[in-house]
């Protein structure tokens, strides 16, 4: 943001202070997040700088909490479910949530508003009471304490994400196309996989992003739902905490900051490819 | 499909086809209500030829689209029936109609090359991929899009998409083609260069059409016939010369082209002859058209270019005289467009070409006017 020639000299400091408060705000939101990162490569059994690693030392410095974490058998069995439990109910979420959120923009659709409300409910009710909720009506048909318990309860939680975004995406589709398809000789079903479902995949693919976070790092509805066998990420991550002041911790948190930044880079990239393929963007 | 075949087609099949060219696509007393309570389409019946050149005309509102749609199949009609080279399609799904359409936002398909959409149609279809390819070319070539083949519908200009859109309804060797207001998104050059091109690929191809536009001047130059639409009921269903030279009501002259009108009471009428008194008390002779018996309300309807000014040199047959006075003068480089005040209606317009021998004419000045009686249609009030 460059000051602009006719600026008076309060509108210059202003734009200095204007600045420093970004950055100040910026820290805030990431500073957390970075202090994690070299702690994580602590030699001691500490949360906390040693004076060998302030004045960097490599002595200071070991890969221990990673090899900690990449032996433990806990640790692995943690990431492993998030990993099944995350993929499945994602999986399930988005074929859910993209078939709702076609029905819903059919204008023959009735009562309309009313199911979008209900489906989108997961994500308002407060979450303990929809994992209580789903604890005794999952204890009722046997499903507490399963992998596809957890996968189902998952799965209701990711789908408003899947409705809202690839609602949006169809708020700004043109309907002529699948009647153009239709004239052209195309049926329903050639016309959905031909035309549409390219045109909304940006929407499903966030939306498929953010049921897989939501479900990466839920600690509620699995502490209600799941058994000892069932143990995701964060449900090791908060017993860890308790139980064992252990800073493999950190290492494990570090890990996470890579996925998700991962994740992010990847979900931009299919962004950028299919509204290039949509033909948002001349390429 | 080009001429020698469809006249050997023709030939063949004899009497049956002779009867079925004639009404290639019919509506029959055709009705249409959105909601159950107002009709918007009323009582529509239309016979196309094969190989014709249809347009739907009338204001916005009027119905156009909804007519289109029910034939491609969007839209059920309420009551009423539509036939397809003698088959009623009533329960057939648009993908079974074999109708190509072009729309007026062009709904190309965004994700896909220009030749991925002239492709879709013939993938459908299951056409080996040589054949596609083929036609594909020869559809490009059509439209003069050779080089464009790989382009996406985003990198090109308004009028190349139109042409893309054109093609892509075409590249089926659809049985009827319709169009709604394909046109209208372009600027008025580039719409008149694509009137012509649609015109030459209708002669070239022979394929019959359906267009809907609100353009007068458009339909006039590109149809065989124009059905004139108002208020969901054709006015009045007739090739642009008829329409223009002898619209059936005052709604018709009105739309087709530049009309003066004056209003009055009908007092004698003898044959094709009948006299008017106008509301400013004037009498004038006219040639009854809709007008109703003695003492009905009629609505004259003059064109501009039908007026002369007495001196000129035509006077012979004007059969009508009157005083007018100039209110305004505006010059079109080949012609002045003349407003006069004559028999108490002060937006009377002339036209008088910009040449040699024709006066020059001041705002304020009087000067007599003229015209015969049988370009002046009585009509309905
Ligand atoms: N899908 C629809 N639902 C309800 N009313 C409609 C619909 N489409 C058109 N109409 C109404 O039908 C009338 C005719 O519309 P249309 O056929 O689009 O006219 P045109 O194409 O001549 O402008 C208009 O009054 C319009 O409001
Ligand atoms: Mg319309």
């Amino acid at each position: 943001m460059a000051i602009p020639s006719y600026a008076t000299r309060g509108e210059r400091i202003w734009h200095y202070v204007f600045l420093g408060l970004c950055a100040l705000i910026f820290l805030f939101l990431v500073g957390p997040l970075l202090i994690i990162i070299p702690l994580s490569f602590n030699a001691q059994p500490y949360f906390t700088f040693s004076q060998e690693m302030l004045t960097l030392d490599p002595a200071g410095y070991s890969l221990r909490w990673y090899e900690d974490f990449f032996t433990s058998s806990a640790w692995l069995n943690a990431i492993k479910n998030s990993f099944i439990v995350g993929i499945a109910s994602t999986f399930l979420a988005t074929i859910l949530g993209t078939v709702a959120a076609l029905g819903l923009s059919s204008r023959h659709m009735p009562a309309r508003s009313a199911i979008m409300a209900l489906l989108i409910s997961p994500m308002i009710v407060p979450l303990i009471i929809s994992a209580a909720a789903m604890f005794f009506f999952f204890s009722k048909v046997n499903l507490a304490q399963t992998y596809l318990g957890v996968v189902l309860a998952h799965t209701v939680l990711g789908i408003p994400f899947v409705v809202i975004t690839v609602t949006a995406t169809l708020s700004s589709f043109d309907t002529t196309l699948i009647r153009a398809a239709h004239s052209l000789g195309a049926n329903p079903t050639r016309t959905f996989f031909k035309v549409v479902l390219p045109l909304v995949t940006p929407g499903v693919v966030s939306g498929a992003l953010f049921a897989f976070i939501t479900s990466f790092d839920e600690v509620v509805v699995v502490l209600f739902l799941a058994g000892p066998e069932q143990r995701t990420m964060p449900i090791q991550m908060w017993s860890g905490i308790r139980e064992q002041i252990s800073p493999t911790i950190l290492a494990v948190a570090t890990l996470l900051v890579l996925l998700s930044m991962l994740l992010l880079t990847t979900l931009e990239l299919l962004r950028r490819r299919s509204e290039r393929l949509r033909g948002i963007s001349p390429g | 499909m080009n001429e020698s075949l469809q006249r050997e087609k023709q030939d063949d099949a004899g009497e049956a086809t002779a009867v079925a060219d004639a009404c290639f696509a019919r509506f029959i007393d055709v009705q249409k209500s959105y909601d159950g309570v107002e009709l918007v389409v009323k009582g529509f019946n239309l016979d196309v030829r094969r190989g014709e050149f249809v347009t739907l005309l009338g204001p916005s509102g009027s119905g156009k689209t909804t007519c289109l749609m029910m034939m491609a199949g969007f839209e059920t009609p309420t009551h009423g029936q539509i036939l397809l080279q003698g088959e009623p399609i009533n329960d057939l799904p648009p993908h079974k109609r074999g109708i190509g359409m072009v729309f007026q936002n062009y709904a190309l398909f965004p994700h896909m090359s220009v030749a991925e959409n002239l492709a879709f149609p013939l993938q459908v279809r299951h056409l080996s991929r040589d054949e596609i390819k083929r036609k594909v070319a020869k559809a490009l070539a059509m439209v003069r899009l050779e080089d464009f083949g790989d382009r996406r519908p985003a990198q090109l200009s308004g009028g190349q998409q139109q042409r893309v859109a054109l093609a892509r309804a075409l590249v089926f060797e659809p049985k009827l083609v319709l169009m709604d207001e394909p046109l209208g998104a372009l600027d008025k050059n580039l719409r008149e260069e694509m009137q012509y091109e649609i015109k030459r690929i209708h002669a070239e191809l022979g394929v019959t059409m359906i267009y809907v536009t609100h353009d007068q001047t458009e339909a006039l130059t590109m149809s065989d016939r124009i059905a004139v639409f108002n208020d969901g009921v054709v006015q009045q269903l007739a090739s642009p010369e008829t329409l223009y030279e002898a619209p059936e009501n005052a709604f018709v002259a009105n739309f087709i082209g530049e009309n003066n009108r004056l209003h009055g009471e009908v007092i004698e009428s003898i044959g094709d002859r009948c006299e008017v008194r106008l509301d400013s008390g004037e009498t004038v002779a006219a040639r009854p058209v809709a007008a109703g018996g003695i003492g009905a309300r009629t609505t004259l309807s003059l064109r501009p270019e039908r007026v002369g000014i007495v001196g000129e040199g035509d006077e012979a047959s004007f059969d009508n005289h009157f005083q007018a006075e100039v209110k305004e003068v505006i010059y079109l480089g080949d012609h002045l467009r003349t407003r006069l005040e004559v028999c108490g209606n002060d937006e009377f317009i002339i036209k008088t070409p910009n040449a040699k021998g024709f006066p020059s004419l001041r705002p304020g000045q009087t000067v007599e006017v003229g015209w015969s009686s049988r370009d002046c249609r009585a009509l309905d009030a």
